[in-house]
């Protein structure tokens, strides 16, 4: 009823494979945009930008990266943080010998460090699979993090061992460092991340995003079929780890504005696996939503005692939080261990055939 | 010359016409073992170009590990394969794929989180060249040419009559149609020889006989070349052209359907015989 594609005809294959081939989705999309580039921005003040917004569209672009690899190509990695640390510490070296070169470029040209390190961390994905190849990007996860200490050359040879991330400008707005407005950041930080899913989008549909998931459902028909596996996996990888560097570089240039080795430690890479596990392997839309669940409940949660009137110390709402968020994922995993992506597609089928059950 | 020598003269089309075929494929003395299993003993057969021609044998006669041998994925310890007149002693499965050799499974090997349609494009990876910089924007040559391939894969999905499920992902379908997927997207590939393995396995009698039509189909329209696996004897000998019958990986016969049929060797491997 409220999502029937009924007299929606396509007339080319053109249109039959556009991204959104359904009226609906198509508006919903305007609408989600609209509220993102316009709402916020006018309506937001700046501890929603800051705490709430950017983080989100941070995670949820690392988290992307990761069910690029994880979930498109079915290869499970627990690198994450690190290949989002190789990002940061790449953004800061480029930015130190480049300090006159705009800071997104240098952002994005961040990615391909931990692209071609994410390459050589795919190896192994050759011979191994699963927990196993789990395992082989933790030692990638232990040995990153070990050079982000060790090597001092990383952060300038700083007394305090973390990166500070400098004064940039972009266009005669501040972009980063600690006068930079948290409205400046926000929308580098929705810009790169919205046309970083676009372009994903765009190739998750093509022939290279279904060699991803040929690899990832059946890897002898697939090499049978002409797809070379090492360097399908790689590609899938290095595409992974890029975005996943770009979030890294987002993360400490226009949210944290300093980081230290342990800001992309196991707990990070464990983070970014939760917002796609629960969001919904083998979906974009899923990692938005998994990264909202992730970072925006625990935060929402906490406000809850304050509207309720009740006065609890801080330290219980903590804890009350911690316990809520986390009861809530079991009950999501028992509801629909698909995620959030396949409760969505549940909930668009519903609509299309209500009033009537199926 | 006179009236009568003409009228006498034998046309070549009065005898029994041998339609001389080029030779496809050739397995030459091949051995293949698993440590102490010997799974292919000394095997030598052919297939020529634009024949059905099928392996049978009763359960481990090593006709899967044929197959497997002449698309790369095993590779034998002695013996040569000549693939269109070219010897190849080691290939990898994704060399004989852009060699022009495509395979069903025995156990349907779809890709199962795909749609139909997705999975018959799949078929087409190996024809679709446009760089990953070019997918990235989509608009322009990678559409263009996904738009192209799309037409191909339609003339197959028409073929096939799976126009109704075609949206759908292909872990939900019953196995007659996934069997039907299956060999839709080999056919994507436009194989020179389509290698089956017992595409009719489970199926009841109606859509062993739509698979039979679609097989004769494909080699009569496409003259696509066509190596099955079969243990319906009845679909075995009607469609293909020449039989080699494994037992105990080895060669027991190889001939026309008839001559098979009737070779004592090959009675006795289906039915047993008292030393």
């Amino acid at each position: 009823m409220f999502y029937r594609e009924a007299g929606q005809f396509k007339t080319s294959y053109q249109a039959d494979q556009a991204l959104f081939p359904i009226l609906q989705d198509r508006i919903g999309m305007v609408v989600i945009l609209a509220i993102a580039f316009v709402a916020i921005p006018l309506l937001a003040n700046d501890f929603f930008l800051t705490s709430i917004m950017i983080p989100f569209l941070i995670f949820a672009l690392a988290a992307i990266g990761l069910n690029i690899l994880t979930g498109f190509c079915g290869q499970l990695s627990l690198g994450t943080g690190a290949f989002m640390g190789v990002g940061a510490y790449a953004a800061y070296k480029l930015t130190s010998i480049f300090p006159d070169a705009n800071i997104i470029l240098m952002v994005l040209l961040s990615g391909v460090f931990s692209a071609a390190i994410g390459a050589v961390f795919g190896l192994p994905s050759l011979r191994i699979k699963g927990l196993y190849l789990a395992v082989t990007t933790l030692a990638a996860q232990f040995f990153l993090e070990w050079c982000f200490i060790r090597i001092p050359w990383l952060y300038n040879y700083n007394a305090s061992g973390a990166i500070e991330v400098p004064r940039r400008e972009v266009f005669g707005l501040v972009a980063s460092g600690a006068e930079a407005t948290p409205i400046v950041r926000y929308f580098i930080v929705l810009g790169i991340t919205v046309l970083i899913t676009w372009l994903m989008a765009n190739v998750l549909r093509g022939r290279i995003g279904r060699s991803w998931m040929m690899i990832r459902d059946m890897d002898i028909a697939a090499e049978l079929m002409g797809i070379r596996p090492l360097r399908t996996k790689l590609m899938a990888f290095a595409v992974s780890s890029y975005i996943c560097g770009v979030a890294g570089a987002m993360m400490v240039f226009f949210w944290l504005n300093a980081a230290e080795p342990s800001s992309y430690s196991i707990r990070l890479s464990f983070q970014i696996l939760f917002m796609v596990i629960l969001g919904g392997l083998g979906s974009l839309g899923g990692a938005f939503l998994g990264a909202a669940f992730i970072w925006i409940l625990p935060v929402a949660l906490k406000f809850v005692p304050g509207l309720l009137g009740m006065d609890i110390a801080a330290e219980t709402v903590e804890h009350a939080t911690f316990m809520t968020v986390g009861a809530l994922i079991i009950f999501f995993l028992i509801v629909e261990p698909h995620g959030f992506a396949r409760l969505w597609q549940i909930a668009k089928q519903k609509l299309r055939v209500w009033p009537f059950p199926y | 010359m006179n009236a009568f020598a003409i009228e006498t003269d034998p046309a070549p089309s009065d005898q029994t016409v041998i339609v001389e075929r080029d030779l496809l494929l050739s397995v030459d003395n091949v051995s293949l073992a698993f440590g102490g299993v010997k799974a292919i003993t000394d095997i030598s057969f052919n297939i020529e170009k634009g024949e059905i021609r099928a392996i049978i044998g009763p359960n481990g006669a090593g006709k899967t590990s044929m197959l497997n041998v002449i698309n790369g994925f095993y590779h034998p310890q002695e013996g040569t394969i000549t693939w269109q007149g070219k010897v190849r002693r080691k290939m990898k499965p994704y060399e004989a794929a852009s060699q022009g050799i495509a395979r069903t499974f025995q156990n349907v090997a779809l890709f199962t989180g795909m749609t139909t349609l997705d999975n018959i494009m799949s078929g087409r990876s190996l024809k679709m060249h446009r760089n990953f910089f070019w997918q990235l924007l989509w608009r322009g040559p990678a559409e263009r040419e996904e738009i192209e391939h799309r037409r191909k894969v339609e003339d197959i999905i028409d073929f096939l009559e799976i126009q109704a499920i075609r949206k759908t992902p292909v872990g939900k379908l019953p196995y007659g149609l996934q069997k039907r997927v299956e060999l839709g997207r080999a056919l994507a590939m436009e194989p020179e020889l389509l290698l089956l393995d017992e595409p009719m396995a489970g199926m009841n009698l109606e859509e062993k006989e739509d698979m039979s039509r679609f097989i004769l189909d494909v080699n009569r329209e496409f003259g696509t070349t066509i190596a099955l696996i079969e243990h319906d004897m009845g679909v075995v000998m009607d469609l293909s052209d020449r039989v080699v019958v494994l037992d105990y990986g080895k060669k027991i016969a190889d001939g026309p359907p008839e001559e098979v049929q009737a070779s004592q060797d090959v009675i006795d491997a289906y039915l047993g015989v008292s030393h």
